[in-house]
């Protein structure tokens, strides 16, 4: 049996009164590459943002490679690529090396200085996405292709296991999708990389991925794309979401 | 021109503008990157009336700025965290409390030498305010070099910082004293209503022409070194209040290098 990388169990949350999830279980095995879908407020982002601690639990348990979310600190394992990476600052003035070098801070020493097998790795990271003649350039001047294979080797740098990725293809063209899909790939096989991804384009990301994380209703289910039954589409997004009808 | 430098009260003038002229815009560059630079001018004001207490109570004006700023700083962080949504009404209530407190204090007593706290003053720097900016100044510069990394990364993307193992919660609240301490003793020679000008209008000039994090960190002391010479030496020459020189010389730069910009466009 594979090793459990991320393991939920009996999780729920509410903003306020309001619950987006209720006693949600479910886990990822080192290998898999899920894509996390469902309609717009059904929690996608939200239960990533738990899954990565960023919001806190109040009822059930998270654990990261077996440790508690609370208490985990081996974030060099953890690659995330935010929704923020969109709307961040595009004046901000900070070259490709200086963004894809911040992740390297769990490796840096006391004064965290970058040594050479640091910025060897920072080439490296910038080599898998084809982005090593742009090290000195701007991040806000490069085109929104280029911007997310930057953020993605922000994620690689620290070679992680496991990668989370909230929506990372909007406001992506269409050759940069493929060519964002075929690095999944890559990552995925190669590398033996754990890929969770959030997407609202579920008929792309159901033909790449080996596992669907359905949410709706405050709830999930685990499907496997390949016995997606006909009308899943529809019983997912269409109509009224509050019946979704899922067959196991 | 070398005569300014005869005077004792200039050569301490100078001291104390060259560290401040290096402090102010290094903290004043995090600030604007996190869309913060508000919060200089909340703390000033909150400064003011701690200067005005120490002042009143006879006790050394820059110790009490201190105190008072540290305080505003935490009450700013707590209101925040009550008024999430309203991230900006926790500085609006702050800096409400600091003028009203700094109003009435000025109005309870003999408290003439208040002026030197508004708008600057070099002749009545101290060899005490040398060692105290001196120490505390040290003490400012070290922190941000050894917090330098994750100060930047929660700039960028404070979310992802968290992620990558950066002790977010910590480095803000530490951040918060810096700034605290950085008005505090920059409010002597610039002034407790320019000094927030020094943190911003230096960091608005290199954000002009700066090609990377490090430039922009290195043009921001530039032109904040530049402006605080330029400005002691009119204040001295014009006999006029050095928080006003400095913070004009400092706007001066940043048209100018804007004209620039347009005319290479």
């Amino acid at each position: 049996m594979k090793e459990k990388i991320v393991e939920v169990d009996k999780l729920s949350f509410s903003y306020g009164e309001n619950k987006v999830l209720d006693d949600v279980s479910f886990y990822f095995e080192r290998g898999d590459f899920i894509g996390i879908i469902g309609p717009n407020g059904s929690a996608k982002s939200t239960l990533l943002k738990l899954m990565l601690g960023i919001l806190k639990a109040k009822e059930g348990s998270i654990k990261l490679f077996g440790k508690d979310i609370e208490k985990f600190d081996d974030w060099k394992k953890v690659g995330y690529i935010s929704q923020n990476v969109r709307e961040f600052n595009t004046k901000f003035p900070a070259t490709v090396e200086e963004i894809v070098g911040a992740n390297l801070y769990s490796s840096m020493g006391l004064f965290k200085k970058l040594n050479d097998e640091l910025k060897g790795r920072i080439q490296h990271a910038l080599s898998i996405v084809d982005m090593n003649g742009h090290k000195d350039e701007l991040v806000g001047n490069l085109s929104g292709g280029q911007k997310q294979r930057v953020f993605i080797a922000r994620a690689l740098v620290n070679r992680p296991e496991i990668l989370f990725m909230d929506e990372p293809l909007i406001g992506v063209d269409i050759d940069s999708q493929n060519k964002f899909y075929n690095l999944m790939e890559r990552l995925n096989k190669e590398y033996g990389m754990t890929l969770v991804m959030v997407s609202h384009d579920i008929g792309v990301i159901t033909n790449k991925v080996n596992k669907i994380l359905c949410l709706g209703n405050r709830n999930v289910c685990i499907h496997y794309p390949e016995n997606l039954k006909e009308g899943f589409y529809k019983e997912v997004f269409g109509g009224d979401m509050n019946i979704i009808i899922h067959e196991h | 021109m070398l005569e300014l430098f005869s005077y004792t009260f200039m050569q301490r003038a100078f001291v104390m503008g060259i560290i401040i002229s290096v402090i102010a815009p290094t903290i004043g560059l995090f600030l604007v990157l996190r869309r913060l630079s508000i919060i200089g001018d909340t703390l000033s004001h909150v400064a003011l009336a701690g200067a005005a207490f120490g002042i009143l109570t006879g006790i050394y004006p820059v110790y009490t700025a201190i105190m008072f700023s540290l305080a505003g700083a935490i009450g700013i962080e707590k209101l925040r965290r009550e008024y999430d949504q309203y991230a900006e009404l926790s500085l609006a209530i702050v800096l409400s409390a600091g003028i009203g407190l700094a109003s009435i204090l000025i109005s309870l007593g003999n408290t003439n030498g208040i002026m030197a706290y508004l708008f600057g003053s070099l002749a009545l720097v101290s060899s005490k305010d040398i060692l105290v900016v001196f120490v505390l100044g040290m003490f400012i510069l070290f922190s941000v070099l050894y917090f330098y990394k994750g100060l930047f990364y929660i700039a960028f993307d404070e979310e992802s910082a968290k992620i990558a193992g950066v002790p977010v919660k910590r480095i803000n609240i530490y951040f918060s004293l810096l700034v605290a301490l950085t008005i505090a003793i920059s409010m002597r020679i610039v002034g407790v209503l320019l000094i927030s000008s020094l943190m911003i209008l230096p960091v608005a000039t290199s954000l002009l022409i700066a090609k990377s994090f490090k430039q922009a960190l290195i043009y921001s002391n530039l032109f904040g070194i530049i402006s605080v010479m330029i400005g002691l030496v009119l204040s001295f020459y014009l006999d006029l209040a050095p928080g006003g020189t400095i913070v004009l010389t400092a706007l001066s730069i940043l048209l100018l290098i804007m004209l620039i910009n347009h005319k290479r466009k």
